[in-house]
Parts: structure tokens; sequence; C-alpha cells
């Protein structure tokens, strides 16, 4: 029997483009203003115009919840107002850039987060993001741009939403309209012409969002009772889906720099198989005390890092790394180890390749991915 | 006062949606109005025969060329089109078959003389009307149309926009027969997932092209490229499963490799050629690689097909001389950089 006051969490919508000006905002708030006009209750909690006057005219009419004013040495910012939009209660909130990170004091470290908190309280959040935000495709948006985006948006949040839609307009429309300066500045389109502007970036940036939006769909329509579908099983996927093999990943986490592309990288394949997904740092008996502290806080880093992207994390000590990460991993049925290839030239690559020689000796029924280090110097488009 | 061309190269742009109402008819026109205001000379070629008020609202902004009637059936007038050398011309709907007697027996053959003699195309298509993509489509909606068109117009196309919008957005949901409104739902997902999908294809090879025309390179792409290392010794079986599951869910490629040995027994020879059909059946692009060097080969051919993961198989029985120096797998981890290496026990 249906509960007669369910606690209903809200529905996310995400809007996701591949770049800043294809129109994300704009299909967000025309969206919101039909909805309005049919009698939702929809508030605008954050929405960034860029000054873009299409955009403007847009939101005219809707209600604004206005910003809450936060203080950081000695300068004013203004943040999404959490508190107020919960004592209002819409039916509906808007909350632009969902990527943004908040100025130190503001409750929430992300915005993510509090558009979290508006869907715990019951409350539609539709929202808008870019694909360079999307955490697991972090390493590949910088080795196609060179640049190392800060801002992320884990792959689990996105996850979360029951609808994600496409934005698309054709790199050529977003060129255009960025030289006619209704992006952005003539300065700032300048310089954005020459880095995430470049066709060729946008082209690669443009497919992987048209591939994003693809699974998003995907996983919802083949296991539709997650995401509020009528479970009918009528609509095969489009790919002869195989049936789940039951993979389960295990990340050979260490202190090392490359381990966060490692991380991105096992997620992201947990994410298309299927797969569980678990990270383990090993060591010796007693190597951890010895370990000098910052290599410590580099580990715990990276342990930290796995977890926010929800994957479960270990620490073992053993007599032998390689036969205590194998030993885990037939304890846990593993399917495939994840570990990073090893740095040659590197001081001790010699070491490295040794261990992972071993691992592979030592697992003799599981699958080893060595993972490529392809962010380690941005591989801008070089000639031939 | 006219204004500056927007790009030399633009002569045929598609909207592609996955299923009639999703409003890529709108957009189009919409893109016509706007460009019409900036001062480009635009006309409209073709119009649907059932149409929305708002696409009504927007053809009352634009000049219209009269089909003309062959046999009782309205076609294109490419004619009428050419006299008035419009600088863009608008298509809604392209896969119409011509009466016999007509300049094409295809629309998009009218869509394609204007775009060869220099007059920009908009147009608009459903998915179901492609014809590489029509027997999906049938298995998805249980529908069958007779009137495509071509992939290899679309790959012609400069620009390709894809008009996506969640099922429950769509006017008057209607896909495929009968079923509960929740298959429907279900279906057009299907459908969206597909359209998506041949977008990303069709920006693949814009993307290939673009860069082999100017000499570049980007060996990390958005496309999962996998690549199986087949010999006649290797657990083949479990490799092909696995990286076909892999292509699947990633909806990349699948490619399969073997390099050429001189002297194979009988047995390592039935070995191989069960192995490399095993690839087959799988859907996997098979190729035989010449070379003296099996690391390098594989490497070289990797590189040249944007591979994402190689899939190699291993034996328990490595001899000291290949622990001490690197047998096979050290090299290719060496060897190929910014590629996975996923290493199989058999």
């Amino acid at each position: 029997m249906p509960d007669p006051t369910p606690n209903r969490r809200g529905h996310l919508k995400v809007y996701l483009g591949y770049a800043a000006g294809v129109g994300k905002t704009y299909q967000m708030l025309a969206d919101a203003q039909d909805l309005a006009h049919s009698g939702g209750d929809v508030v605008i909690g954050y929405f960034e115009s860029h000054g873009r006057a299409d955009t403007i005219l847009k939101a005219a009419g809707l209600e604004v919840i206005p910003r809450r004013q936060v203080e950081y040495r000695g300068a004013v910012f203004e943040e999404m107002d959490v508190d107020a939009i919960l004592r209002r209660e819409p039916q509906v909130c808007l909350v632009d850039e969902l990527a943004h990170t908040n100025v130190p004091g503001s409750g929430r470290e992300k915005r993510w987060e509090d558009a979290l908190a508006l869907l715990e309280r019951g409350i539609d959040v539709f929202t808008t993001v870019n694909i360079q935000h999307v955490e697991s495709l972090n390493d590949q948006v910088w080795n196609l741009t060179g640049v190392r985006v800060r801002e992320t948006v884990p792959d689990w949040v996105i996850k979360e939403a029951a609808e994600v839609v496409m934005v698309d307009a054709t790199p050529q429309a977003l060129i255009n309209r960025l030289l006619r300066g209704a992006v952005y500045a003539p300065e700032k389109a300048r310089r954005a012409l020459e880095n995430f502007f470049k066709e060729s970036t946008l082209v690669t940036l443009r497919e992987m969002a048209l591939r994003e939006t693809a699974h998003e769909v995907e996983v919802r329509h083949v296991t539709p009772a997650i995401y509020d579908g009528e479970p009918d099983g009528s609509a095969a996927s489009v790919s002869k889906r195989a049936p789940a093999a039951a993979e389960r990943i295990l990340v050979y986490l260490t202190a090392d720099a490359s381990t966060p592309l490692l991380i991105r990288r096992a997620r992201r394949v947990a994410d298309y198989l299927e797969a569980e997904c678990f990270a383990v740092f090993v060591c010796r008996e007693g190597e951890l005390d010895r370990t000098p502290l910052e290599r410590r806080a580099e580990i715990e880093r990276h342990l930290n890092f796995a977890r926010n992207l929800h994957i479960e994390t270990r620490t073992l000590e053993g007599p032998d790394v390689a036969t205590t990460l194998v030993e885990f991993a037939r304890l846990q049925r593993i399917t495939q180890i994840f570990a990073a290839r090893p740095r040659y030239g590197r001081r001790r690559w010699f070491l490295a390749r040794d261990l992972i020689h071993r691992i592979v000796r030592a697992a003799s029924d599981t699958e080893v991915v060595i993972v490529a280090d392809r962010g380690d110097a941005p591989a801008e488009s070089k000639p031939r | 006062m006219a204004e500056a061309p927007e790009s030399h190269r633009e002569r045929l742009k598609i909207f592609l949606g996955y299923a009639s109402g999703v409003g890529k008819s709108f957009r189009m026109f919409d893109e016509a109005r706007r460009r019409k205001e900036r001062g480009q000379d635009v006309v409209v070629g073709s119009i649907q025969p059932r149409r929305s008020p708002e696409i009504d609202d927007l053809l009352g902004h634009l000049e219209v060329i009269p089909p003309q009637i062959v046999e009782g059936v309205p076609v294109v007038d490419v004619e009428a089109i050419l006299r008035r050398r419009p600088r863009l011309c608008v298509f809604d709907g392209l896969a119409y078959d011509n009466p016999p007697a007509s300049r094409h027996p295809y629309r998009w053959q009218d869509a394609q003389e204007l775009v060869d003699r220099g007059i920009t195309v908009l147009a608009s298509l459903n998915l179901q009307y492609i014809e590489e993509e029509r027997e999906k489509v049938e298995a998805i909606t249980g529908k069958h149309v007779t009137e495509t068109v071509p992939k290899a117009f679309l790959y012609g196309a400069d620009e390709i926009v894809v008009v996506d919008v969640p099922p429950e957005s769509i006017a008057g949901l209607v896909a495929g027969s009968g079923g509960s409104p929740g298959g429907a739902a279900l279906r057009l997902s299907a459908l969206r997932e597909l359209a998506l999908l041949v977008t990303a294809d069709i920006v693949d090879r814009q993307l290939e092209t673009y860069l082999e025309e100017r000499g570049m390179d980007q060996l990390w792409g958005a496309h999962e490229r996998i690549l199986v290392c087949v010999t006649p010794r290797a657990n083949a079986a479990r490799m092909i499963a696995s990286a076909r599951r892999s292509a699947d869910r990633f909806h990349g490629d699948l490619h399969a490799a073997y390099v050429e040995q001189p002297e194979l027994s009988s047995h390592d020879r039935e070995a191989l050629e069960a192995n490399l059909a095993a690839a087959r059946e799988a859907g996997a692009k098979v190729v035989m690689l010449g070379g003296e060097d099996f690391v390098e080969a594989i490497v070289e051919y990797a590189r040249s097909q944007h591979i994402t993961q190689i899939l190699i198989g291993h034996s328990l029985r490595q001899g000291w001389w290949d622990r001490l120096v690197g047998g096979p797998i050290d090299r290719l981890m060496r060897a190929a950089e910014g590629m996975d290496l996923r290493v199989f026990p058999h």
C-alpha cells in the first residue's frame, strides 16, 4: 500500500552542453516558462546571464529568490540562498551551473551539494552542466584542451538525474555566435577561440556530450524501474546488450600523482560496465608507520577522492604487496584489477614494472588493466 | 545590408529528430527566420502537408516556392528555385520518393543538386528515415517505412544538429503500435539513444576528416576503440567476449589483429583460424599484420586506428630471459603509450 505522505525526493533534470554558449541556460529557462504558464510553481535559485540579452529576456517574469551575500577576505560574493529556497518551498527550482564552487563560508562547498539539499526536501531541480565538468572525463578534457578543469561534478550526481537532455548547437554556429559577441566580451572571445573554442576541440567535446547523453538515456530505459518509468521490457536497448557479467573492479591505489587519473578511468569503466568498484592501498606490514607524513597525506587524499566518487576503499597490509592485493581480489571475487602504467624513465620504474609483472602472474584468473598515463603532458592535436 | 558570409564551407545543415513532434521543423524554420532577419536571402523549398500553428506562424515570415505537381504529387520545384537563386533553401522533410516523371527519383537528390549548385540547404529528417538505421528503428517501433535517405547523404552534411527533448515533452506521444504508455516512453527513449549515437558517429567522421585535412592527430578522442591481439594460444573466447561487451557498453569499435608468424604447426594454424573466426563472429574488424616484431606491429596498427584499449593474453610459463629483459607484455606496456593494456590470463 502506498505511503499516504510519501517523503518524495525531488527530481533532477540536467541540461548538458559541450561548451559555453550552446544555449543550456536558455533552454532551461524556456522550459521553466512553459511550466510556469501551465501553472507550475517555479523559482530561480541561481541564474547566470553572462550579460546575454536573449537569456535575460527569457528569464523575465520568473520569480527569483534573492542571492545570499557572503563575505570572504574583505570582498562580498553572491551565492544561492538554499535556506530561503527551502522556506519558499517551490515545486521546481532552477540552479544554473551545477559545477560551481561556493565561496568559503557558504555552508556547502559545491553547488551540486546545494542542489542535493533541495532534492532531499522534495524540490525538483533543473540544472545546467557542461561536459568538461563531468569528473570522470577530467583527464580526457585536459588531454584535449590543455585546461585542467577544477570545478567538477561527480558522475553519480548526474546519474541521480531523472532526465538528462543534450542541448546541441553545431560548433560552427557556436563560433559564429562567439564572433558576433553573443557569448563573451571581445577580449575573452578572442582567447576562447584559441583554446576551448578551437573547432577540433569543440567537435570532440560535442561528440563526448552526445555519447554521454546517449549513455544516460540508455541506463534509464534499460533499468527504468530505478528511474520512475514503467518496467515494460519491450524496448530493447540499441546495443545488443549482453547480460551484465557481474564485473567487479579493484583499483590498486598508490601515492603516485597518476592515481586520480587511474581512479577516474576505473570509475568510468565501472559505470559503463555496471560494475562494482573498490579501491585499495596496499603496503607491507608496519610500512605505513615508516612512511613520510606527506606521502601518507597523499595516499589519504587519493582514498578520499575515491570515496567521493562512491568507490569503497580499504587499506591492506601483508607480507608482500602483489600477493596481498591478489588475495584480496580473490576474496572479493574481483574480475578486473586496475593499476597505473609505470612511468618509464623515472627513478624506480623498473620496480613498478616488476610489481605489475608479479600482479599479472599472481592474478592467475583475473584480468589486469594497466591504465595509460594519458594526461602526463597535454598532447594537443600535434602534427603527425 | 547583407551580412558577411557566416562560413565558407556551409552547404548542407541537417536537423535530426528521433520522432515526429520533437520540434526539429520548428527549430529549422526558426533559424531560417533569424537568418532572414540578419539579411540572408532565404526561401522554403518544401513544407509538410500537416503543420503546427507555430510553424505556420514562422512560414508567414518566409518566402515559399510552391511545389510542382507531378502526377498529382507535390515535388520540390528545383527549376524554379534555381531561377530564383536564393542564398539558402529550406527542406522540411527529405525522405520522399518523387514520381517517375520527376527531375530526380528522390527528394534528397533535389537537395543535393541545390547544394552542388552553391545554394545552402537546411533540411529536417527523422531518424527512422535513415536507410542504414531502418532495421534498428523497425525493431523498436514495429513500423515499416519505405521511403528513406542514405546515410552517405548525411555524411556529406557540414553540420548536423540533434534535436533532443525528453519523451514526455513530445507533442502527442506516439511511437509504434499499441502497448502501455510506459512502453511508448521506453520505445521513444530507445529511439532517442539511437539518434544521439548516429549523430555522434557523424560528428566523429567530421572530426576525422577535419584532422586529416589539416594533418593533425588527436590520440584521445571521445570514442572507445578496442583491439584484441589474437594468437593461436590465447584464450581468445574470453577476451573477445569481454572486448565485445566493452565495445557494446561504450558504443565503441572492435578490432582484432593477428601478427603473421612464419612457421605455425598445423595445430596452431587451426587454433588461430578458429580464434579469428570467433572475432569475426563477434563483429570485430579483423586484420592480419606483417612485420618482424609482434609488439611493433601491434603498436603501429593501434596508433593508426586511435585504439584506446589493447587486450592481450599472457602465459604464466615465462622464461627467465623474458623476466629479465621484458617479454611482449612489458614491451607493449612501455610502447603503447596513451592506451590501456588489458592483460588476460590463459
